[in-house]
């Protein structure tokens, strides 16, 4: 009888932090050290989480990866949120990692795909947040995972500070399967004020030289949001959050989401709906949601990160945000993309490709953008149970025969412009996700959001509502009939267009009753973030390259 | 610099509630509008003075269903574009007849 080693992965983990030792006997490692404990630790082949999201990101810990010695660590396989760091593409180009799996990759999107066609980066899949995290107690287990956080006492316990994120998964992950976690932090103190990571998860800390990087990712300055986002978000108030009393939400990042923010105090109240849409939230919290949330429509928000600026203005306000025993904000990005999916009624969110079937994506030839939450998030949760009426509302929209048995649907609104910059057509007949497929040898196209989820289409020429279409044909007609003067859309037949008019199906902003010479700037309830910064009574402390005053 | 020009022969009834209307303004990615009343027999004549080469099609469809949703007649319509998108120019349109064709109760 052949006898088996059950604690193979505890074995390996003790070995490794024999090796550690001999670099560094203390917990707390002094900065100078990192690259040589990296050497010590990791094995060619490891499965490594490097903390990172489109917010905080662990770059000390990156730049020591990125400095080990080839010819002992190669061959990692990384699995991460977000690809956004130099140092990322770097352990790429030196053959520190061979293979990733990821959710989003930011600036370094058109490089990474050039990686991709040398053959020098591995993707095994784009996921959505919630997906890859759900891998991490599957197929995909850190053996290391570096992690990032605010600060650490000298036990090792861990205060992350309002941007907790992806920390508590990534740890948990990996501290109980037998893996090792090293957190830099930015200081090394005495007393936190919170705990949000236990001390005996994690087995390395460091002292960074320089505080983490952190991007205002959620921030959009309302100087830039023009009259045509104005015209689509007061045709979403009024067409779609006012027609289904839409109150368990989530909005994507982007102008068009804060145009509609933004227009809450104003449109949304002259119509009489406070109280009736947008009380509950799935967001980060937008500067853009201030006015919002200081005028009385907004109830709660729960975050999956915070956003640069906003510390005050949310620790002032505890009814509406998550937050500590020590006051500050306490996020989560799991159990955030959890309530969106399975709690809110509505995402709304933009892209950069719409195709006839109203499947979506933002990868396009020369770069891999990735999708973060929005495939998640722009989903139909088809294990929902509970009801609320707007979920209800759209599933008799979509229910098909009388008889068949009834269920609800998410709301997922697509709103887009027709043409992006440079005449650009959002509107295609064929995705760049196909070409994109074909030239790296994915299996499948990479689709944001698949049409058959997507329930609305908004662009500047009114609203497609895709729940009552009852054939593929409708549904594409339905989709030309919004999408304005692209080649798709001047392919439209108008008689039909006019017949799905009448029935409701597309509705123009004159078909709402919406007085198009309202939509200017006059419209938004603050117009620059200054005027942000007077609705939060001084408490918003925008990030210095938003200060234009 | 591309100058364009397009006739659309009219269907509705004259509205000839003002001499004129100005709306926007001209900039990058933005355009101004003049809207004029004229004796044209009923059509309408659209001048275009635009930065950006190369778009005539669109400017017909556009300026096409913008007569057409509005049965317009008897107009002399002036634009200068600054390389507004066709939803720009649309909106600005709408907004400028919209203006044009308000009673007037000064």
């Amino acid at each position: 009888m052949l006898l088996r080693s059950w604690t193979t992965q505890a074995d390996s983990r003790r070995k490794r932090l024999q090796r550690a030792a001999d670099i560094c006997p203390d917990k707390v490692v002094p900065a100078e050290a990192v690259t040589s404990l990296l050497e010590a630790i990791l094995e060619p082949g490891d499965r490594v989480c490097l903390e990172g999201d489109n917010q905080k990101q662990a770059d000390f810990l990156a730049r020591c990866l990125a400095k080990v010695n080839p010819e002992r660590v190669h061959d990692l396989h990384m699995v991460q949120s977000v690809i956004a760091l130099p140092e990322h593409i770097e352990l790429f180009e030196r053959g520190i990692a061979r293979q990733v799996d990821f959710s989003y990759s930011g600036p370094v999107g058109a490089r990474m795909a050039q990686l991709v066609a040398a053959g020098k980066i591995q993707i095994g899949a784009i996921h959505t947040y919630l997906e890859l995290f759900g891998r991490y107690f599957i197929d995909l287990t850190p053996q290391v995972a570096l992690i990032v956080a605010h600060s650490a006492d000298r036990q090792g316990n861990l205060y992350t500070g309002p941007n907790t994120e992806d920390t508590p998964t990534i740890v948990e992950a990996t501290a109980f399967k037998s893996g090792i976690v090293i957190a830099q932090v930015n200081q090394v103190v005495d007393k936190l004020p919170r705990v949000d990571i236990p001390a005996d998860w994690v087995d390395f800390i460091t002292e960074a030289p320089t505080p983490h990087f952190i991007e205002p990712l959620f921030t959009r300055d309302p100087a830039q949001i023009g009259e045509i986002k104005i015209l689509m978000a007061m045709m979403v108030i009024k067409g779609i959050y006012a027609e289904y009393g839409i109150n368990r939400l989530n909005h994507g990042v982007g102008f068009d989401a804060a145009a509609i923010e933004l227009l809450l105090p104003t449109y949304a109240e002259s119509l009489g709906l406070k109280g009736k849409i947008c009380r509950h939230w799935m967001l980060n919290p937008h500067p853009t949601l201030i006015p919002a949330i200081e005028s009385g429509f907004v109830q709660s928000v729960y975050s999956p990160g915070s956003e640069l600026g906003m510390e005050a203005y949310v620790s002032a306000r505890p009814d509406v945000f998550f937050t500590g025993s020590d006051g500050s904000q306490r996020t989560n990005r799991a159990f955030s993309h959890a309530a969106g999916h399975y709690a809110c009624d509505l995402f709304i969110g933009s892209t950069l490709q719409v195709d006839l079937d109203g499947n979506s994506s933002t990868v396009t030839l020369d770069r891999i953008a990735g999708f973060g939450g929005a495939p998640n998030l722009g989903a139909d949760a088809r294990g929902r149970r509970h009801c609320q009426s707007a979920w209800l509302k759209a599933g008799r929209q979509a229910q098909e025969r009388p008889a068949a048995m009834p269920r609800g649907r998410k709301l997922v609104v697509q709103m887009v412009e027709t043409f992006r910059e440079q005449m650009q057509p959002t509107f295609v007949d064929r995705l760049d996700a196909w070409a994109f497929m074909e030239n790296t040898g994915m299996e499948l196209p990479p689709v944001m959001v698949y049409g058959d989820d997507v329930s609305h289409i908004v662009t500047e020429e009114g609203i497609a509502n895709l729940l009552l279409c009852r054939t593929a044909e409708e549904r594409s007609e339905a989709i030309r009939g919004v999408a304005g003067y692209t080649p798709v859309g001047q392919g439209r037949s108008r008689s039909m267009v006019e017949n799905l008019r009448d029935r409701g199906i597309i509705r123009r902003p004159e078909d709402l009753g919406i007085d198009k010479r309202l939509a200017t700037r006059d419209l938004l309830a603050a117009r620059s973030i200054k005027e942000l910064v007077h609705w939060s009574g001084g408490l918003y402390d925008p990030p210095q390259r938003f200060r234009n005053w | 610099m591309e100058y364009l020009q397009y006739e659309f022969q009219g269907t509705g009834q004259p509205k000839l509630f003002r001499s004129a209307v100005l709306a926007g303004v001209v900039s990058s990615g933005n355009l101004e509008v003049l809207i004029e009343a004229a004796d044209l027999n009923g059509r309408c004549s659209v001048e275009v003075r635009t930065s950006a080469q190369g778009y005539s099609d669109i400017w017909r469809a556009v300026l096409n269903d913008f007569a057409v949703r509005h049965d317009l007649s008897n107009l002399q319509i002036s634009i200068n574009d600054g390389g507004a998108t066709p939803a720009v120019v649309s909106l600005r349109l709408d907004q400028a007849i919209e203006e044009y064709a308000e009673p007037r109760h000064d």
